[in-house]
């Protein structure tokens, strides 16, 4: 988008790009609402000691108070006791400027971000499967050519509606559209068929589906013998999967997945997508590995035109996982554990490689072991907000409460800077200057049109304040001098970051922000300023060291908890058109709280009826970890045998209060997307 | 915990608790036996693999392996030694238990009509049970014509139809009225028969077989009515029974199958016995699905995982569905009490009859293309309310979640209607745009953003600009 600023008034103008197609959704037509919105904080906050208050406070003042707190607790427990959570919403400088600040400044394993409850099993998975984990392999208009296109547990026309306009192309040129959602989505509606399984059996539906394609002839058998490796254990493992198993365990009938099967098998390009419906699971990686493995024995990946992709939920929620905020990663998709990727790393850092740290923890099992015995005391939280973001979070919450420095940077005063005792005021996306990497890998930029309000700084300055103050003064140990650790520059940030990159998987040397606003945008991997970028990868090889895509079997498993006879229902969790994620900046926006003003529960008129309940009556849904509280909403787009709620409100309308904190074991992903509950009738006050 | 486990069988069930024991680790030992040559494979394929659409490697199954698990394939275990807790194979070993399981399955059933009764079957005539029974049918497949297939059972029907889908003329001989008498009613039966028809496999209803007449040109069967059949090939579908004959050897409490318990203890506490050779009270499964559920117990129990989990059976689901056929029949469809759905459609071979009774499905027939197949198996399969609308247990998820209708003239649509959802633009507003000037599409979407995110109501937005402008004046409801 554009954005033109007259009398002080900021206005959003659409503009053409390849991705977008010119498409913004309210969310995008009102982004710039919260740039003078009333709420928004414009000057640091001190939680008093006396009243228990947040307070106004100096810059000063308040990165006194967090230089004093973290030098405190490293004192008393150790470097790793202070941790830093960061977000998918965030440019790659300042990912890259996080993770730095971690690992150089502070010195702790423990950094990690919002991303690890958003894209973690898919890019596992892809990385597992293909060497590489770039959410579309491909530019997103190969959509619009597909003959068939699978998406599973995606729903593009309430997150992302101007993908949609692929959707629709790809169905004006006689293409298939195929949707694997429990509810019947804005999306599923405009789907030539429809599947409905029951929460949780994503997986059970891609082994089926691929022993179909095995029967009837569909795979690519040279394909698999010239380009993968390990497909004989898969075939293996799906002869377990006859239709007939899948369809008791899914309800999804034989006769449909046949259907999908021979769509997808006797294609000329076909495209198989998975967002958090499939992959927001205890077994989300072996979910996408399931239809990972369904893409390559179809021969998909590296196709013209066809591929398997994943949709990536935030803002910067590629760029946000390359760049080294996340618990096991360095800069350039390059592994912390790895000698060579370190010493890489530490010579464009100036520090000796062993004095970076090992990996961290996932981000929920860190967020649980906050203020614990062996957990962190002190936590610097940057563009979260875990306390309606996070699964239990009732526990999460308490958790938070337990820091002895709990600092949240943030423009507004979400529901976790509420329980901070250092805010710090910061920036916005207009006025600021950086790189954000989209679904497809393209690298974009963002241009400030302004400059901040006086008294909010933006992230990269507050960073690099805090390292200065940190990095001098008493009780440092005196060292080595290494001039300024962080540039509050995000120029030169980025170009640390090219140089930190180079050679890695995702590697943006050749990348600049010239070359950027020369063409559209840039595809990595791209190593060279005067050599092509990547817009399609895996035409002639894989990322893996031998160059073949890796197919690894993978199995059904049942949720982690199941209904029962005191919870009865399947519950799950998702976005609403109007609002985003825990719904700080969107629940602001006037308009989209005309659109949509409050958490609701939809239920299977079936389900409303046995209760005795009404449509918009309040109903209580309760797990064993908490309940949450709002007005029904009778649908009969949802199975009677599940119940969903939006997660973007907090307080008693807080879905994930209800959610379950089991996790994925590769990639720490928790099961949002089903859980037992209970649904009661709330008693008339 | 139990140290030395010996699995006899190496078919659906004992491969299940093989890979099931594995799963859960613990440091003991895993002896598997099983008497044919091959890897495990999936015998549910094995209609496919005579279809020709697969070949053998697509049958074959994940086997356990690794620390603690040994698999002998190609030995038979000859006796079972209570008193020293042994078996002995045909290879002369004997190996010690602590546990044993018998997972012996079981072996088709040869009528005893004149000329199958003296030991060794004629090379054209096959039962179909296992792997080399397949590989003996395709062997002869490969140069014959017609096929006869005895037994018109769940087992018979999918010979035939995998035979036909090769290209052959297939007969289905069956001495009851009608076809899958188990699990069909007469009405389901007759629609599916004349499925078969349209496949290129004929039925003869109701009349025994008596004699078989077999040399190495080809197979005639003689039936009870004086008529006689030519093939090249006769295939014996008529029904399995346990193999018990070690169970039995052993002293071990023996009815049709192995008597177990809950637990699938037999009458030994150190023996068990799972899947098809195994009788849980009165009912022999002869299903995979109850025999992976009774592995899974097993497993729980043997590696302590859940010393006191129990079995608890699940009413069946018997699934047919290869091209041209989709038939599904669960639980017993004779009139018991509640009520009853039924849907006809003999144009199209579509049959579906439903028993509810206290909100529960109680049993179930779907012949053809009945959406609904897969909520109605798992309502069965779960036991959970069956929706107050009844209809869609007939006609499927389509109705009332389909797309909304479009308004046949704006002029009848409330001006509250939602026609721009991702910007949330009502037709009010557009309206309203109109008012304020805008007379283009782009006019009307530049002042309201209608159409502008996904853009998918730029038709419902463009006709409404039209309607505007084919009406004067504007009355518009606020």
């Amino acid at each position: 988008m554009t954005l033109r600023e007259a009398d002080g008034e900021v206005a959003v103008l659409p503009r053409w790009f390849p991705t977008n197609q010119g498409g913004l959704c309210q969310k995008g037509w009102t982004a710039a609402e919260l740039l003078d919105h009333p709420d928004r904080l414009t000057t640091a906050l001190l939680r008093d000691p006396a009243s228990g208050e947040l307070r106004p406070a100096s810059w000063d003042a308040a990165l006194d108070r967090i230089v004093t707190g973290i030098r405190t607790v490293q004192a008393n427990h150790g470097r790793d006791a202070v941790a830093v959570f960061g977000g998918g919403g965030l440019t790659n400088e300042k990912a890259y400027a996080l993770g730095k600040f971690a690992r150089v400044v502070l010195r702790t394993r423990h950094i990690d971000y919002n991303g690890r409850f958003c894209m973690s099993s898919a890019a596992a998975a892809g990385m597992r499967a293909f060497g590489v984990d770039r959410g579309l392999p491909f530019p997103l208009a190969d959509l619009g050519t597909a003959d068939t296109l699978l998406l599973v547990g995606a729903n593009p026309a309430e997150t992302m509606p101007p993908l949609v306009r692929w959707l629709t192309e790809q169905r004006r040129r006689g293409g298939r559209l195929i949707v694997v959602d429990p509810r019947v989505t804005a999306t599923a509606r405009q789907a030539d068929l429809h599947l409905q399984p029951l929460p949780g059996t994503d997986l059970a539906v891609a082994n089926a589906l691929l022993h179909i394609a095995l029967a009837e002839g569909f795979v690519d058998h040279s394909y698999v013998a010239g380009r993968t490796t390990g497909f004989d254990e898969v075939r293996r493992a799906v002869a377990e999967w006859w239709p007939a198993r899948a369809e008791a365990l899914s309800g999804v009938s034989v006769a449909d997945l046949e259907t999908t099967a021979r769509a997808l098998g006797g294609a000329r390009r076909a495209i198989i997508l998975t967002a958090r419906g499939a992959e927001q699971h205890a077994k989300g990686v072996d979910t996408v590995t399931g239809y990972v493995n369904l893409a390559l024995a179809l021969g998909l990946p590296g196709r013209p035109g066809s591929g398997y992709g994943c949709l990536t939920g935030q803002g910067n929620g590629q760029g946000g996982r390359e760049h080294g905020q996340k618990a096991d990663q360095l800069p350039g998709y390059r592994r912390i554990d790895n000698l060579a990727d370190r010493e890489h790393v530490a010579a464009i850092w100036g520090v000796p490689a062993e004095e970076i740290p090992g990996p961290g923890v996932p981000a929920y099992r860190l967020l649980d072991s906050l203020g614990t015995p062996d957990g962190p005391k002190a936590l610097l939280v940057f563009g979260s907000n875990p306390v309606v973001s996070a699964p239990r979070a009732a526990r999460i919450e308490g958790r938070l409460r337990d820091l002895d420095l709990l600092v949240v940077v943030d423009f507004l005063r979400s529901e976790t800077a509420a329980l901070a005792d250092v805010v710090l005021p910061t920036a916005q996306w207009a006025e600021e200057d950086g790189t954000m990497t989209n679904l497809e890998g393209r690298v974009l930029r963002r241009r400030a049109l302004r400059t901040p309000p006086p008294g909010v700084r933006t992230d990269l300055e507050l960073l690099a304040a805090l390292a200065t103050a940190l990095e001098q003064g008493p009780g440092r140990p005196a060292g080595r001098d290494r001039g300024p650790a962080l540039s509050p520059e995000p120029a030169v940030v980025f170009e640390e970051l090219r140089a930190a990159s180079a050679g890695g998987l995702a590697d943006y040397a050749g990348i600049s922000w010239e070359r950027i606003d020369a063409q559209e945008g840039v595809f990595w991997p791209c190593p060279e300023l005067d050599r092509p970028d990547t817009p399609r990868l895996f035409a002639d090889r894989f990322s893996t060291p031998d160059g073949r895509a890796r197919f690894h079997a993978v199995q059904h498993r049942p949720a982690a908890e199941q209904v029962c006879a005191t919870y009865p229902l399947h519950f799950t969790t998702g976005r609403v058109l109007a609002q985003y994620q825990s719904g700080t900046q969107t629940r602001r926006v006037p308009a989209l709280r005309r659109a949509a003003p409050a958490a609701f529960i939809e239920l299977h008129p079936d389900v409303a009826d046995r209760l005795g309940v009404a449509d918009g009556e309040p109903v209580r849904v309760r797990s064993r970890r908490g309940e949450l509280i709002a007005p029904a909403r009778l649908s009969s787009a949802i199975r009677p045998d599940t119940v969903f709620a939006p997660f973007h409100w907090g307080g008693i309308a807080r879905a994930n209060t209800v959610t379950n904190d089991a996790v994925d074991p590769i990639s720490g992903m928790p099961e949002f997307k089903i859980c037992a509950v209970r649904v009661e009738k709330v008693a008339a006050t | 915990m139990t140290d030395r486990i010996v699995i006899i069988g190496n078919g659906m069930a004992g491969t299940r608790l093989a890979s099931e024991l594995s799963a859960r680790g613990g440091d003991r030992k895993v002896t598997a036996f099983g008497t044919e040559p091959h890897r495990a494979y999936n015998r549910i394929m094995l209609s496919t693999l005579l279809a020709g659409a697969i070949g053998e490697p697509d049958v074959q199954l994940a086997e356990a392996a690794g620390h603690g698990i040994d698999l002998h394939t190609g030995v038979c275990v000859t006796a079972i030694d209570r008193e020293d807790r042994a078996v002995r194979t045909d290879r002369g070993d004997r190996v010690h238990y602590d546990h044993l399981v018998l997972a012996t399955g079981s072996r088709a059933v040869v009528p005893p009509l004149t000329g199958l009764t003296g030991g060794e079957l004629p090379a054209r005539v096959v039962p179909f049970r296992t792997l080399d029974d397949c590989r003996r049918i395709l062997a002869v497949a490969d140069r014959a014509r017609r096929v006869l297939v005895l037994g018109g059972g769940l087992l018979g029907l999918e010979a035939a139809r995998g035979l036909a889908g090769r290209g052959l003329e297939v007969t289905v001989v069956h001495p009851v009225p009608y076809l899958m008498e188990r699990q069909l009613d007469p009405t389901a039966a007759a629609v599916l028969a004349r499925t078969l028809a349209d496949l290129g496999v004929t039925t003869q209803l109701a009349v025994p077989a008596t004699a078989v007449l077999a040399d190495s040109h080809g197979v005639r069967l003689e039936l009870a009515d004086g008529r006689s059949f030519d093939a090249d090939l006769l295939v014996l579908a008529c029904g399995v029974r346990p193999d018990t004959a070690l169970a039995t050897a052993a002293n071990l409490a023996v009815g049709r199958g192995v008597l177990v318990d809950d637990q699938l203890r037999t009458s030994d506490r150190r023996i068990s016995a799972i899947g098809d050779c195994a009788q849980h009270g009165d009912t022999l499964t002869g299903l995979v699905a109850p025999a992976w559920a009774q592995a899974r117990v097993l497993a729980q129990v043997l590696s302590g995982a859940d010393p006191s989990a129990r079995y608890r059976p699940r009413p069946a689901v018997t699934r047919l569905k290869t091209a041209g056929i989709d038939l599904a029949a669960m639980g017993d469809p004779g009139d018991g009490p509640g009520e009853e759905l039924t849907f006809t459609d003999p144009a199209s071979g579509t049959y579906a009859r439903l028993r509810i009774n206290h909100e529960r499905l109680t049993a179930a027939i779907l012949v053809g293309d009945n959406p609904s197949v897969g909520t109605v198996i798992q309502l069965f399969d779960r036991g959970q309310p069956v929706p107050s609308d009844r209809r869609s247990l007939l006609l499927g998820r389509a109705l009332g979640t389909g797309p909304a209708e479009p308004a046949t003239t704006p002029a009848l649509m409330p001006a509250a209607a939602t026609v721009c959802h991702c910007n949330n633009v009502d037709k009010g507003t557009l309206v309203e745009s109109w008012r304020r000037g805008a007379r283009t599409v782009d006019e009307v979407v530049a002042a309201t953003r209608a159409g502008t995110g996904c853009g998918s109501c730029r038709d419902a937005v463009a006709g409404i600009t039209d309607w505007l402008s084919t009406v004067e004046s504007v009355e518009v409801e606020r």
